[in-house]
């Protein structure tokens, strides 16, 4: 009875579910950026194809993209939400178990995936590719999150709502709507089913949906994160609470319209595609209204940039941020997406922002984390981040210089004629050319898979009770 | 009046609502509630540190 009253009186926080998230984060994020080296080898050297159907490309690739989406994305964002909303409200989790059931649940449906795909049972619906037991089980977890987080607002010890959590509870309804709308199917057996939709308009719900995956799940949700741990780790408030709210109503308002660039000249009527075009050019505004709010957060505190690699994380995946939300409008104008649609230069991008905005700014936000999960002063090895640090910097760079440059090379081999009206090039002409970037993108893809075992060594000797943390560098300690 | 009208007004009516909430947002009446808001990050160091106790405590 007294420890009842004395939670009632003193109540804490839960730190666990946290926790396994934040460590599942590690774990999805090695496992998920190994298959993309994977197939990223695949497509440099095809014979590594050991002629395993459950090894090909065709079916790893959606593993790999629903293994860094949505486990390695997917916990960063329950672990940092998790987090922030509590010390934001000073409001304890309003049900641990319904939390634990959210950790539990997301592992099983990651590990369903891990199973499935490989298996060749997919709905071949971009992002959505799991099938319909999978996708009734993501709504339950989705919605028991929902109830968490939600339910831990409404008891919120105090008046405001903070601005990050605005981005998280918008991420997770969106979310929420996405994923009902875009899986709607008729089941035929146990592992197969059929959309609801057909044709054209199949391919618009499709890409409704992906595009606003990027936009809630790998945008909105990460904001949030940027909206906390920011100002956290540059210990002062974010530039201008005004700007967060203007930049939070304008991303929410505009994003949900972009979708359609996905499809310039297909099927799709083409004032929706003008729509897509024009709605992805407005969405600069906003991105750049956050991502300058980010950045500015740290005027006044740029010498910190020196010492602390967890900022430097935070700072330069703002800087990706910022120049893949600058990359995107362009190539949704019609005339430049004719030149990159199909090319390896939209991958080059998906990576700009997935390894430099999302990976970073997650990596960067765990590092802050782990030791108050673990109760400890700092990281382990300080130095150890600042090399984690620059093998992202530097696989992300490579890995998207190499296809900027085959994605031009493809777009531009493609569209040349000859004066009687042939093609100059066949397709496989090209794809040969493209070897060298193919070559690149393994390097830089397996630097940065390689800066993750940095991190997962890191965190582990932080997490040891019998080792103390390596003395911080002198410039640091000396602040 | 025909679908078009609608689509105008639909579009003017956007315009309208983002300029009020520009507005809404750099009113100096809400300055200071703001700035409460925006360091809510730095305003709860005592609950994490009993949740961190508490979490030595139990190990």
């Amino acid at each position: 009875m007294s420890e009842l009253n004395s939670a009632l009186e003193h109540p804490t926080y839960n730190y666990k579910v946290v926790r396994q998230f934040a460590i599942m984060t590690v774990v999805w994020g090695i496992v998920g950026m190994l298959v993309g080296v994977i197939i990223a080898a695949q497509l440099a050297w095809p014979q590594l194809n050991p002629g395993l159907e459950w090894l090909h490309f065709g079916r790893l690739r959606p593993l790999h993209t629903n293994a860094v989406i949505f486990a390695f994305g997917g916990c960063a964002l329950f672990a940092t939400s998790y987090y922030i909303v509590q010390r934001t409200t000073q409001a304890r989790l309003i049900s641990d178990k319904l939390a634990a059931f959210t950790f539990w649940g997301w592992q099983a449906v990651i590990v369903s995936a891990a199973i499935t795909l490989p298996l060749g049972l997919t709905s071949s619906k971009e992002y959505a590719e799991l099938e319909w037991p999978i996708d009734i089980l993501i709504t339950i977890v989705w919605v028991s999150y929902a109830v968490v987080f939600f339910g831990t607002l409404v008891k919120r010890k105090v008046k405001h709502i903070y601005v990050a959590n605005w981005f998280l509870g918008s991420f997770i309804i969106a979310v929420a709507i996405l994923h009902l709308l875009n899986s709607a199917a008729i089941p035929v057996s146990a592992f197969k089913s059929y959309s609801v939709y057909a044709g054209t308009v199949d391919a618009m719900v499709q890409w409704w949906y992906g595009h606003n995956a990027v936009g809630f799940f790998l945008t909105a949700g990460f904001l949030g994160m940027m909206y906390y741990f920011v100002p956290k780790q540059a210990e002062r408030p974010v530039y201008s609470y005004r700007l967060s709210i203007v930049h939070f109503w304008a991303l929410v308002a505009v994003y949900i319209w972009a979708g359609p660039h996905h499809l310039h000249y297909t099927a799709l009527p083409d004032w929706a595609q003008s729509l897509g075009m024009v709605m992805s050019l407005i969405l600069l505004a906003p991105s750049w209204g956050g991502m300058i709010n980010g950045m500015m957060t740290l005027s006044g505190a740029w010498h910190k940039l020196r010492t602390d690699p967890i900022l430097r994380f935070l700072v330069v995946s703002l800087s990706f941020y910022g120049m893949s939300t600058f990359e995107g409008p362009m190539m949704s104008i019609k005339t430049v997406n004719a030149l990159s649609h199909y090319t390896d230069w939209t991958i080059g991008h998906v990576h700009s922002g997935a390894l430099g905005w999302v990976a970073m700014i997650s990596i960067g936000s765990l590092y802050h984390l782990f030791p108050i999960l673990f109760g400890r002063e700092r990281m382990y090895s300080t130095d150890l981040i600042n090399v984690h640090f620059w093998m992202s910097t530097i696989g992300t760079v490579l890995y998207i210089a190499a296809l900027w440059v085959n994605g031009i090379m493809q777009g531009l081999m493609w569209r040349a004629y000859n004066q009687d009206g042939t093609l100059t090039y066949n397709f496989v002409e090209s794809v040969a050319a493209s070897y060298p970037g193919y070559v690149v993108r393994v390097l830089g893809g397996t630097i940065f898979f390689a800066g993750m075992l940095v991190m997962a060594y890191n965190v582990y000797m932080t997490a040891r009770k019998d080792v103390e943390a390596q003395p911080a560098p002198a410039a640091a300690s000396a602040a | 009046m025909d679908i078009n009208d609608l689509r105008g007004f639909s579009t003017v009516f956007l315009l309208v609502t983002f300029i009020g909430m520009c507005f809404w947002a750099y009113n100096s009446k809400r300055k200071k509630s703001f700035d409460e808001a925006a360091n809510l990050p730095f305003a709860d160091e005592e609950l994490n540190r009993r949740t961190m106790q508490e979490e030595d405590r139990n190990d």
